[in-house]
């Protein structure tokens, strides 16, 4: 009795952290479990048994940012070694979408912390910017379905990415430098331009100049996560 | 009229427009004057040849009589399609009106002059080939573009609106005309509930091709246009299976009263004939892709079989009393993904384009026959009726809109917002369909056949020309929200991260998966079907196809690494081109996002672009061949002109390309030295725009500029050396010395000499080489451009 109080007083707190309904709480804690082999935690190893993720070209760095101790608020580097139902479902409030009824700023909120989880997704060395390492390597990663496909391609798209980025980004700031021209082209390591002068990578502020014109809203959430809440509104 | 109101738009255009249509109106005016007397003189002739077979054979003779139908036809097209020729001449109309409104004008063109001329247009409009023959083409093309993912994708919501939708609005329309015919003041008392029925079943079919047009234009976001094209897929079925079951109910009432089982079994029967008749399209689906498997041989067959199948799919489930239309819909996207896996190239490119064209004839036909129609006599002008018609469409719509999407919002994860159901509402376009099951309508059984005729036309006339022409302001006024599909290349890897990253968790939480239907049918599909289905025995022995597919390779890599608009060498507009630098130029990102499509592990297509009357050319592969050929002319040219080099192009010629910079790697040392051997052999470096490099600074940007090309083509032959071997393997001389080339690349100095050498050679024996000249000319230009894109960069402050 008293544990199946603590246990409903548990996922109320859990619904007060991370917005899931009871229902979802629930759900989700099945899937938890089933994950982790009734364990307490899940660790890296857990997610080889999802045989659905085995296709996905980007499976290392999904993995990863549920381990990422950025994404689970607990610091600023790193990586966890094991992750509790807490923090599975802190890493799932995500993917929640943004709901209908809040209002301007809090929709601002939770699309920072949407793009915020997406640039750690980037960032692997979360050291605040997305080198062009990091971005080749996420390309690379993302092409890899197609064996047909070599690296070049992917890093040249890579690059161009960055180049791109880098004219969005940092045109202000040149214009501000005045004769420093080589800004943009020393993004792609082309040149040894002065240290004051390089683009070094997308900092977060520049991601969300990129991500400015895209609907987050509609784009990063997962269905099912939304279904209940509805169910439960109505 | 109409067009001649159009004629200050553009004088040039019209001008011409008018003076072919009058061409053509004055040359079938030409026959229809021989052909009164041509008659006379035939029917004598006839009538003499039965009694005395030894006439005279005359030396000149006329029978329009025998060719009246298809000669007026082909005329018909022809002259409609001189109009769009004309209509699409003109930049800005095509932006202001849907191409329906020409069609329609062309229609009554031709209506004036045949009335005018008191003469009778051929029968080309009755039931049997309006069905057989006008109908299937204008399905099967719909229903071959559609966008399969994102139909799916929002396949519940299409199928409650489209279906109940269309319901809703022809029962409600029916139901409330028959209360206004109750009014004995509007004289309309003869027409039962029935006939209202049915007048309302064929006006709720809408057709809002020509507002796809404006939302594609406008860029509404994809579960909005999915609406609209799903909505213009399923209505003609689902309006024409009503019909046709309410002209089997009309005319069971003529002899007998109906009784509620009739209509349960109507009901049932609506039913079965719409699965009955998506059953068959699949199941034909399924044969017609086994069968393409077995065509690599005969590959001119493939097109012929798609097409026959899709017919008889259609003609089967017609015999069967069951939806052809349906029948012919599912045909279509059932096979659409294997054939397109099977057939050939070229099989795939005719089947597009013949599809269009017989869809686009079939249209044409039916709108020119309306427009023939509505210049005549056979019209009943009701106020009360017409009127309360065009009221009760647009009320009826905004009632099924907004109550049914209350409702399927409630299931929706992103429900449709006011704005959208507004626009949804009011692209409530009537087209070719409506028109043709009004004219169709049995005279027999509805003695007031005029007056639906001449109610259809006006609504179809208000919605296509007032309605059509204001979606597009008024989408653009409400300010809809939008997809993104802004020309950045950071965009589109960040949504198709976002797309797997989304997969992923989904599969992460496991069983509930939104995509769980689809993803079982992947499974099986990959299991089952495609190994049936499709041919994988690619032909890879022949050494033909083989090296084509290199050389395709390499051109695909050309546009990959941005290569793409070498095209532009020989323009002249230089600083033009300079200007549109601050981003990737739109084709390079065009191939980008190619490369990303088609090499992904499942994602999400982008709706396709879809265009009644337009194919969107098929890019990547195209566009390669021609970079091929073109880089080969533009090496040879060059050549001969005696600047290979191709840091002797001037700067501006050709688009900024970002992507050609990983190769352009840094040499750690000997850079002074070089400053002075480029200067020499670099006098085209004087015709340089100034603008382009007033802006440099003297230290160091020479250099490097001079870097990138030289280093580029040696290290790049060096790594693609491997497959390029193949097409030139007699020189092997030569390889030999690239080889060394290649090895020089580490030791800098003598580098450029080598270069030159090179180039030297090449000048030499170009004409016995050519593929080896356009490979090093492909090698080079990337480096080439490299030296060209700092410049608009660095411009740009």
């Amino acid at each position: 009795m008293g544990a199946a109080h603590s246990a409903s007083e548990e996922v109320r707190e859990l619904e007060g952290k991370t917005g899931f309904s009871s229902d979802q709480i629930e759900q989700l804690h099945r899937r938890f479990k089933q994950l982790s082999g009734d364990q307490p935690t899940i660790r890296k190893e857990n997610f080889n048994n999802v045989p659905d993720l085995e296709l996905n070209p980007i499976r290392s760095k999904i993995v990863r940012a549920f381990f990422d101790n950025r994404n689970l608020r607990k610091g600023t580097s790193g990586l966890a070694d094991e992750i509790n139902f807490e923090d599975f479902l802190t890493i799932m409030s995500y993917f929640r979408p943004i709901d209908t009824t809040m209002d301007e700023e809090q929709v601002q909120l939770c699309r920072k912390e949407k793009l915020r989880f997406l640039f750690h997704m980037y960032d692997s060395d979360s050291d605040g910017r997305i080198t062009l390492e990091e971005y080749r390597n996420v390309v690379e990663e993302l092409l890899s379905g197609n064996p047909h496909i070599e690296k070049e391609s992917a890093r040249s798209i890579a690059d161009g990415a960055m180049m791109e980025a880098a004219s969005v980004c940092v045109g202000q700031m040149v214009r501000a430098w005045g004769p420093c021209l080589h800004a943009p082209l020393s993004a792609c390591g082309a040149l040894p331009a002065e240290p004051d002068q390089v683009y070094e990578g997308i900092t977060f502020d520049d991601f969300l100049k990129i991500w400015q014109g895209i609907d987050i809203e509609t784009k990063m959430h997962v269905r099912f996560l939304n279904m209940e809440t509805i169910a439960l509104c109505h | 009229m109409g067009i001649r109101g159009f004629v200050p738009f553009c004088p040039w255009n019209w001008c011409l427009l008018l003076a072919t249509l009058q061409c053509c109106g004055a040359f079938s005016e030409l026959n229809r004057s021989t052909d009164s007397s041509a008659r006379r003189e035939l029917n004598v002739r006839y009538a003499a040849a039965s009694s005395q077979p030894a006439e005279t054979i005359s030396v000149f003779t006329l029978d329009y009589d025998y060719v009246q139908i298809p000669y007026e036809v082909t005329l018909w097209i022809l002259l409609a399609s001189l109009a769009k020729i004309g209509f699409h001449l003109n930049r800005r109309l095509p932006g202001l009106m849907p191409e329906s409104c020409l069609l329609i004008l062309v229609g009554a063109l031709v209506g004036a002059v045949i009335f005018g001329t008191d003469h009778k247009s051929p029968p080309v409009m009755d039931s049997s080939i309006y069905f057989l023959y006008l109908l299937p083409p204008i399905v099967l093309e719909s229903g071959y573009f559609m966008p399969t993912r994102p139909f799916f994708e929002n396949l519940g919501s299409i199928l409650w609106w489209a279906g109940l939708g269309a319901l809703l609005n022809a029962f409600g329309i029916g139901l409330s005309l028959y209360l206004i015919c109750q009014v004995p003041a509007f004289g309309l008392g003869d027409i039962n509930l029935l006939q209202n029925l049915l007048f309302g079943s064929l006006i709720s079919a809408v057709d809002p091709v020509a507002v796809l047009a404006v939302f594609e234009e406008a860029r509404v976001n994809e579960q909005l246009y999915m609406m609209i094209f799903g909505e213009a897929l399923l209505n003609d079925g689902i309006s024409v299976v009503l019909y046709n079951i309410l002209i089997a109910f009309t005319k069971m009432h003529k002899f007998e009263d109906i009784e509620p089982v009739d209509i349960l079994a109507g009901c049932a029967r609506f039913v079965i004939v719409g699965c009955g008749g998506a059953f068959f399209g699949v199941i034909f689906g399924f044969i017609s892709a086994f069968i393409t498997r077995f065509t690599q041989n005969i590959s001119a067959i493939e097109p012929l079989i798609v097409f026959m199948f899709s017919y008889l799919s259609y003609l089967v489930a017609e015999t069967l009393y069951l939806s052809g239309i349906l029948a012919i819909t599912a045909c279509a996207v059932t096979m659409k993904k294997y054939v397109e896996e099977n057939v050939s190239q070229t099989s795939y490119t005719t089947i597009k384009y013949f599809m269009k064209m017989l869809s686009s004839v079939s249209e044409t036909l039916i709108f020119i026959f309306m427009g023939v129609s509505t210049i005549g006599k056979n019209h009943e002008w009701n106020w009360a009726f017409i009127c309360f018609t065009l009221v009760f469409c647009q009320i009826w719509r905004a009632i099924s809109v907004f109550v049914l999407f209350y409702v399927s919002n409630q299931f929706r994860t992103f429900p449709f917002s006011i704005k959208d159901q507004c626009v949804i509402f009011y692209s409530g376009v009537r087209g070719a369909g409506s028109f043709s099951l009004a004219f169709l309508l049995p005279l027999s059984l509805f003695p007031r056949k005029k007056l639906f005729v001449t109610a259809t036309l006006v609504v179809i006339y208000f919605t296509v020309f007032i309605q059509g022409i204001t979606v597009g302001p008024l989408v653009r006024y409400l300010d809809v929200r939008k997809t993104n599909k802004k020309e950045s290349i950071n965009e589109e890897l960040h949504t198709r991260l976002m797309d797997h990253l989304k997969a992923g968790i989904e599969d992460v939480c496991g069983q509930w998966s939104h995509y769980q239907v689809r993803d079982k049918f992947k499974k099986f599909d990959h299991k089952y079907l495609r190994k049936i289905l499709i041919r994988n025995n690619l032909p890879k022995s022949s050494l033909v196809s083989l090296y084509k597919k290199l050389e395709m390779k390499q051109a695909v890599e050309m546009v990959e690494s941005g290569v793409l608009s070498s095209t532009a060498f020989s323009t002249p507009h230089r600083v033009q081109k300079t200007q549109e630098t601050k981003r990737l130029s739109p084709e390079d990102v065009e191939s980008m996002r190619d490369i990303l499509t088609r090499n992904m592990y499942q994602v999400r297509q982008r709706t396709l672009s879809y265009n009644k009357y337009n194919l969107q050319p098929q890019t990547s592969e195209k566009q390669a061949k021609e970079i091929l050929i073109c880089r080969r002319n533009t090496f040879r040219e060059s050549v001969k002109k005696g600047h290979s080099l191709p840091w002797g192009k001037p700067a501006g010629t050709k688009n900024i390309r970002y992507l050609s910079f990983p190769y352009s790697k840094p040499l750690p040392a000997g850079r002074d030295m070089k400053v002075a051997e480029f200067t020499d052999h670099d006098g085209s470096d004087s015709e340089l725009p100034p603008i382009t490099f007033n802006t440099h600074s003297p230290t160091g940007t020479i250099q490097e500029r001079r870097w990138t090309p030289e280093v580029i083509p040696m290290k790049r032959l060096h790594g693609a050396g491997t497959p390029l071997h193949f097409g030139y393997r007699r020189n092997a001389g030569r390889e030999e010395h690239l080889g060394r080339g290649g090895r020089a690349i580490l030791r800098p100095k003598p580098l450029f000499h080598a270069v030159d050498e090179e180039f030297e050679s090449e000048e030499e024996s170009e004409e016995e080489t050519p593929a080896f000249g356009s490979l090093l000319s492909s090698e080079l230009r990337p480096g080439g451009d490299c030296n060209v894109s700092h410049s608009p960069l660095l411009q740009r402050k």
